[in-house]
């Protein structure tokens, strides 16, 4: 327990640390299914790595938490119940289609890009200090992804159609990584979260609308007139911060904690 | 009264972290590799801070565990406590020069410098040197590679493929 965070906040904090580490957690099992069928052996090599990465900044966001809460690391990630997931529902999505798997890691990305470079500033100093680190390494990912958007946009007829639906299919759950937190206000007073939910989905909205729209692909987006922000003209599917998931969550929960159920106190 | 280890200085355990190698790059020492941020010699215990490269690198483990083995040959009076810390961001530009020279004659093209404040995506657009002719007329493969912190590329002069350490 250090810095900004006192008792009253540690709560939310703990929140919001879940919430983060989930998403990257949950995204890079979703993302290891490709290693050995991505359409490429390349792709094979590249989804391997960006999901390595991404349970690696899981990883290090457990370890934040069992410094406060004195769990360790590996029982947060794998003793919990699937309830008690606050992941977004975008990350726990299956289907095993490449355009998909572009759309729906293209939306987290750029989105998870503006929440990381917010969080930079966090008043927590931990939670700044490995949000510097991170940053620099998911420039690799965004890379890739608009490498891979462009080149399905602009393939085929076929290519672009897939794209252009799992994008229309995903947009849902995209808006639902910036479900507002339990305990957000006191997060926002803080300084722990240096941007609200709200502002920081307005960011990305304004950083991706006019990327998308360039390209012709689903952006279902408008300006609000009283405020000159980007608003949503589509229903965000909410509840994941809130530990409600659908039932592909369960699936995915069932398989990866397998090996650790069998035996919780082995040593590895 | 024990006697002091008059021989051990922040100095000559530096010194000795020359010989641990990155299990990833075997000619180049954690030291050139510019993880080691602070090393404090007390009378009873050595400590050794270091920074990670990739935040999920599996090699930073096993580079723990050979710092304490090498230092515990060279100090076995010492207590050693080698800790990691994310207090300051390690970045390509850490790697020293020697470590640059390393890089190149291992058959990888080194990292470019970065340039200093907030990055845009432009400034990490593919550029590497091939390692075996020097020619900038190279093309990325792929961002990701064997490991972490490498990318793949092909040199369309000299026509051999290699891999750049990555700048971050």
């Amino acid at each position: 327990m250090s810095d900004n965070a006192t008792n009253t906040d540690t709560t939310a904090l703990q929140t919001l640390l879940t919430a983060l580490a989930d998403d990257e957690f949950i995204l890079g099992y979703r993302n290891s299914e490709w290693t050995g069928i991505a359409p490429m052996l390349e792709e094979d090599v590249a989804f391997s790595s960006m999901s390595q990465d991404e349970i690696g900044h899981a990883r290090l966001l457990y370890q934040m938490l069992a410094e406060l809460t004195g769990t360790p690391a590996d029982r947060i990630a794998y003793a919990r119940e699937p309830g008690e997931f606050l992941n977004c529902q975008l990350v726990e999505r299956r289907k095993l289609d490449w355009a998909h798997a572009i759309a729906r890691y293209f939306l987290y990305d750029t989105a998870d890009h503006v929440r990381v470079e917010s969080l930079t500033r966090s008043s927590y100093a931990p939670l700044a200090n490995a949000m510097q680190k991170i940053v620099r390494e998911e420039k690799y990912h965004l890379m890739h992804g608009d490498i891979w958007v462009k080149r399905l946009a602009g393939f085929s007829p076929d290519a672009r159609e897939r794209l252009t639906s799992a994008l229309e299919s995903l947009w849902p759950d995209a808006l639902g990584m910036f479900e507002p937190l339990p305990g957000e206000a006191e997060l926002v007073a803080s300084g722990i979260l240096p941007s609200a939910t709200s502002d920081m989905q307005a960011e990305w909205l304004e950083q991706v609308a006019p990327y998308f729209e360039s390209l012709g692909l689903p952006c279902p987006v408008e300006r609000d007139a009283s405020t000159g922000r980007y608003v949503p003209t589509v229903e965000p599917v909410y509840g994941g911060r809130r530990g409600e998931h659908t039932p592909e969550l369960a699936e995915l929960w069932e398989e990866m904690t397998s090996v650790y159920r069998l035996d919780p106190e082995a040593v590895w | 009264m024990r006697t002091i280890q008059q021989n051990v200085t922040e100095e000559s355990v530096r010194e000795a972290l020359l010989d641990v190698m990155d299990p990833e790059i075997p000619n180049l020492s954690i030291v050139d590799l510019g993880i080691v941020r602070d090393v404090s010699v007390g009378e009873a215990e050595i400590e050794v801070e270091l920074l990670p490269t990739f935040v999920g690198c599996p090699a930073l483990e096993v580079m723990k565990e050979s710092v304490v083995e090498r230092l515990r040959e060279l100090a076995p009076e010492h207590g050693i406590n080698v800790k990691v810390t994310l207090e300051e961001t390690w970045t390509t530009d850490r790697i020293s020069e020697r470590g640059r020279q390393v890089l190149k004659s291992s058959g990888f093209a080194p990292p470019l410098r970065m340039p200093q404040g907030k990055l845009n995506l432009m400034q990490l657009m593919p550029v590497a040197e091939c390692p075996y002719c020097g020619s900038r007329r190279t093309v990325m493969d792929n961002a990701f590679g064997p490991t972490l912190c490498r990318a793949i590329y092909y040199c369309t002069s000299c026509r051999q493929p290699f891999e750049q350490f990555k700048q971050v």
